[in-house]
């Protein structure tokens, strides 16, 4: 089973050669953006619990614009919208993604590298395939990447890379997107309601798993 | 502080941290999207943003501990939480008597450190706080899982969905699952009959603490205790021990109050306690008839250890040199899987109590005793079903359920997995052994100048084997409810957890009958220094499966009473 941290030297050729590639129609933003470090302090071990934050509001927030631009297309890739509810671009999971990766904890600081390499691979795999970065191309064409790269196990050796920053990417959207109340809604939480009685499942709950009345 | 304060006696509390107020602070019905990073952990907050714990974690700035070993197997984390209230706030709320084998372990399988006390000197003070803090559970006459009096406990829950698909299934295999103790008042507590109970003879401390009573809510069936409680349904000593013991007029606290050692006279009476004003930096003394240590375990050890004088130049109390030994945690492991049957359950709000309402006490007493397991000591399985509020990791880790979806697909899964998985804790008990103890380090100190506890830790075999039956039996439970349990760790050493972690670290100055092999008698009162009691989990001889919050609570209880007593007789 591969080993998501590490990569072997011709994937990493590959890897870089691609990214590289892709410079020239990127500004070079991308990659510009991509060494440079959060830092500062965290929000310590006795912040204040009843404000509402939103990101930027304790560390500077550091993708590029096309960095995040990229990061909202991909979002919306994982999760578009959908009957009655939004995508997760629209309830700014990307700008959620970008204070995660900007914040000054180490293990942050991991997913920062592994969010933005794998940000530029999309653009530079766009432009590989299609000529154009990741979001100037069509949803269908978007698939024709996302196919290749969604499920580690059966992803080519090539794309194992890509296809574990894409679990990771895929478990911050759903992370980002299910916690916010849209969300909660979609997934199907019903609760963080004062009631007056706990009175335990329903009858038709109890009916399909074939269990009895509880203990009380 | 309660106990005393109610008695009419003059206290003075110090605290390490700042003052906490969970009425004021609590952020109830906040979503994960308005805090920091969806509230997940961070080496700040550990357990999560809302967590009540302030000021507290596993590593504070300033404050350090050291591990003797650099082996992390060997490693002992160590949870502080410096606030009004410490780790009452955040704690499970697991509220489980230890049976009448527990306070026996010796003389039961020749293993361990009898209690000089058994079940039947603790038991009227179980019934105390039970009835003061407001417990609910049921009287199920188990094996050494001890009934309440009757009328103490507050009726229990119903069971969620998957708990009670948990108990058809686990009763396949002889394993009960009964319902949980947890200090939660499902109702309001009889602030009629109640108060008398507790303070026979003591009007003005009937009508305070009846009037606290009434103050408390019963739960509304949502938020995670966790966070607290702001209409003070749950138990933490902020909102349940402190206010009527302020309300008498008798109690004083100072926070922002790190203490660095006990004091002393000539004649080896406890006089007082120095301290470090966080504030300011400066040192401060207090004085007093009577000390009470409750600094948590290690924190206690710390204090006694870093008391050195002429008179007791080993660290006061410890003449045995058995301060800081026998140091326990609770065996801790877990196994998670996935249930098929819980999937797209029709909707309906499980938020219940908050936390577990059912568990499974340890089931194989008898085969245990008769030599049929290779392990001595028993453990309970805590576990959490159910659609819980969604955090960052609710959707996530799906690709082996769902081979990779993404898009529509993937929000259809996400639905349809939700509130399907589940995940079994074992909590076991641990014997004491010489590897396991902590000394003060002979170079390292914290920001204040006072030097730290540095920690050894080895699991024996013992703890191991426990660990692996847990791993083995939880995989069968989850087979049993016709789902798929994770790989379990080939190596149980891989899947205990490390020492502290469990936050149930108890020892360091146990009780006994002995001066020369303990550091306390039976009520907890220090042999060298009359006047010094230790009203945490230090004086423990065991750590049972039970976890260790409401006995440490009775054993205050009793502790203190007689420490009154002792008073009016003039002996302290």
């Amino acid at each position: 089973m591969s080993d998501p941290t590490r990569m072997d030297r011709r994937v990493a050729i590959k890897w870089m050669l691609s990214a590289v590639g892709s410079v020239a129609l990127l500004n070079g933003d991308a990659l510009a953006q991509a060494p440079v470090s959060a830092g500062g302090a965290g929000y310590g071990v006795d912040p204040k619990l009843l404000t509402s934050y939103k990101p930027g509001d304790l560390w500077r927030l550091t993708m590029s614009a096309s960095q995040r631009r990229t990061a909202a297309v991909l979002c919306d890739v994982i999760i578009p919208a959908e009957g009655g509810t939004p995508s997760a671009s629209a309830l700014h999971v990307h700008d959620f993604l970008n204070e995660w990766i900007s914040a000054p904890y180490p293990a942050h600081q991991r997913d920062r590298t592994v969010i933005i390499d794998g940000l530029a691979w999309m653009d530079a795999e766009s432009v590989r395939r299609f000529g154009k970065p990741f979001h100037k191309i069509a949803m269908q064409q978007r698939h024709s990447i996302c196919d290749d790269i969604c499920y580690e196990p059966k992803a080519n050796p090539e794309f194992k890379t890509a296809a574990a920053f894409f679990r990771r990417y895929r478990d911050l959207t759903a992370g980002g997107f299910y916690t916010t109340p849209a969300g909660m809604k979609d997934i199907g939480y019903v609760g963080n309601v004062a009631l007056p009685a706990f009175n335990g499942p329903p009858k038709e709950v109890k009916a399909l798993l074939g269990v009895g009345e509880s203990n009380p | 502080a309660y106990v005393a304060a109610m008695d009419g006696a003059k206290v003075l509390m110090l605290e390490a941290g700042r003052n906490y107020d969970p009425v004021r602070e609590t952020p109830m019905f906040q979503v994960h999207s308005q805090a920091p990073l969806r509230a997940a952990g961070t080496p700040d907050k550990p357990l999560g943003f809302y967590d009540s714990t302030v000021g507290g974690g596993w590593d504070l700035p300033g404050e350090p501990f050291t591990n003797a070993s650099t082996d992390p197997k060997r490693a002992f984390t160590w949870w502080r939480a410096r606030m009004l209230g410490g780790r009452t706030n955040h704690w499970g709320r697991i509220s489980l008597r230890n049976g009448p084998y527990d306070f026996k372990p010796w003389s039961r399988d020749g293993l361990g450190i009898d209690w000089p006390i058994g079940y039947d000197d603790l038991a009227p003070y179980y019934d105390k706080v039970e009835m003061l803090v407001g417990i609910f559970g049921s009287n199920e006459g188990m094996e050494n899982t001890p009934n309440s009096s009757p009328g103490v406990l507050l009726p229990p829950p119903h069971a969620r969905a998957g708990e009670l698909l948990a108990q058809q299934r686990a009763a396949t295999l002889g394993i009960p699952v009964i319902p949980i103790h947890r200090a939660v008042l499902t109702r309001r507590q009889d602030a009629d009959t109640i108060p008398a109970r507790l303070h026979p003879g003591n009007l003005k401390a009937q009508r305070i603490l009846a009037k606290a009573m009434r103050e408390r809510g019963a739960c509304f069936w949502a938020t995670e205790c966790g966070r607290g409680c702001s209409i003070r349904a749950n138990y933490q000593s902020p909102t349940v021990h402190l206010p009527p013991a302020l309300a008498t007029g008798n109690l004083d606290i100072i926070t922002g109050a790190m203490v660095r050692e006990i004091l002393v006279d000539e004649s080896g009476k406890a006089t007082g306690v120095s301290y470090v004003d966080t504030a300011t930096g400066s040192e401060r003394t207090v004085h007093a008839r009577v000390i009470m240590l409750a600094a948590s375990a290690a924190e206690s050890v710390r204090i006694l250890l870093n008391s050195k004088s002429s008179r007791f130049p080993n660290g006061l109390a410890n003449s045995s040199g058995l301060v800081g030994k026998n140091l326990m945690d609770t065996v801790g492991a877990g196994l998670g899987g996935q249930i098929p049957l819980l999937e797209n359950l029709p909707l309906h709000n499980e938020d219940g109590a908050g936390g577990d309402h059912v568990y499974m006490p340890w089931w194989l007493y008898k085969e245990q005793h008769a030599g049929k397991l290779d392990f001595p000591r028993g453990y309970h399985i805590e576990f959490t079903t159910g659609r819980h509020m969604p955090s960052l990791g609710t959707a996530a880790g799906l690709e082996k359920l769902t081979g990779g979806s993404y898009g529509k697909a993937f929000k259809a899964d996400a639905r349809r997995y939700y509130g399907s998985k589940l995940s079994f804790a074992g909590r076991g008990e641990m014997i004491p052994n010489d590897e396991c103890f902590t000394e003060i380090d002979p170079t390292v100190k914290d920001k204040w100048g006072i030097p730290v506890l540095r920690f050894h830790w080895k699991w024996s075999e013992h703890e191991l084997r426990q660990v692996a039956h847990q791993q083995k039996t939880f995989a069968e439970i989850i087979d049993a409810m016709g789902g798929k349990a994770d790989k379990p760790a080939a190596d149980p050493s891989n899947a205990i957890r490390a020492g502290g972690n469990v936050k149930h670290e108890v020892g360091g100055a146990i009780m006994g009958n002995d001066p020369n092999k303990s550091v306390t008698n039976a009520f907890a009162q220090t042999w060298e220094v009359k006047n010094l009691f230790l009203t945490d989990g230090a004086p423990f001889c065991s750590n049972a499966d039970k976890n260790p919050t409401l006995t440490i609570m009775a054993l205050a209880w009793r502790a203190t009473e007689y420490a009154l007593e002792e008073m009016r007789r003039g002996n302290v």
